[in-house]
């Protein structure tokens, strides 16, 4: 008999990482950048300032292992939204596509973005 | 009747979820994700504009401003709050730590997330505002 290798572990791991990096950093940088920042709570930072942020490698890796790790935290937490939610068992093969294909081409997007500013 | 009929699964509705309140907690948890990947995307923008120049990050600042997006922003906050909620709560369950063999109490866990949450936020308010 062979042993039939599931990659579910592993997209659990991916999943409950992001869970874990997302509880931990979006409440704030959501706070900032789309509620006080845009109320005028808190004066916008100027353009060289967040420019030299982005461009430090930290701030890099910080951002682009954020959004990997959310991006397939959504992907698998959406897949199982749209089977219990939406009872949609039925479309497993195109979901499965849909979520951790959308979620690997956005890692890309993210990876160009980040890796070129 | 043929034989071949399967045991009886109840009809289970659409809208199941709205059946209860417990049932409503579970799918706002679950839609949270939804919330998590728009982040991602303005996340992106953010940085994008910024890499654009100081005139695309005020175009940013200035589409950031507008109804739609804050709703859209604030709503999604909302989300990540419950998601936070309901993750750290979680996590004693999911995560037995030991030390010097003894069991470390659930609550401990918990309040190191938060504990570890606040430190992080206020790097990021830090770093962001300084």
């Amino acid at each position: 008999m062979t042993r039939r290798q599931s990659p579910e572990p592993f997209a659990w791991l991916l999943f409950s990482a992001g869970g874990t990096v997302t509880a931990l950093m979006f409440p704030v940088l959501l706070f900032l950048f789309g509620v006080a920042i845009p109320l005028g709570w808190l004066s916008a930072p100027d353009h060289a300032h967040l420019l030299a942020v982005v461009r430090n490698p930290i701030t890099k890796l910080v951002l682009l292992g954020l959004c990997v790790l959310a991006l397939f935290h959504w992907a698998h937490r959406f897949r199982y939204t749209l089977y219990d939610g939406l009872r949609l068992k039925r479309l497993s093969t195109v979901i499965i596509v849909g979520c951790y294909g959308g979620a690997a081409l956005g890692s890309l997007l993210a990876g160009y973005i980040v890796l070129r500013t | 009747m043929s034989s071949t009929a399967g045991p009886y699964r109840r009809p289970v509705s659409l809208f199941w979820w709205l059946e209860r309140r417990s049932y409503l907690v579970f799918v706002l948890r679950e839609l949270s994700s939804v919330f998590v990947a728009w982040f991602v995307v303005y996340l992106l923008m953010l940085v994008s504009a910024i890499g654009g120049g100081s005139d695309s990050y005020q175009r940013f600042l200035d589409r950031s401003d507008q109804a739609w997006m804050l709703v859209l922003n604030i709503v999604s906050f909302l989300f990540v709050l419950l998601h936070m909620v309901t993750w750290f709560g979680l996590a004693p369950k999911a995560m037995v730590v030991r030390l010097r063999g003894r069991r470390v109490p659930s609550r401990a866990i918990l309040a190191g997330h938060y504990a570890l949450c606040a430190l992080l936020s206020a790097v990021v308010a830090w770093v962001v505002l300084r």
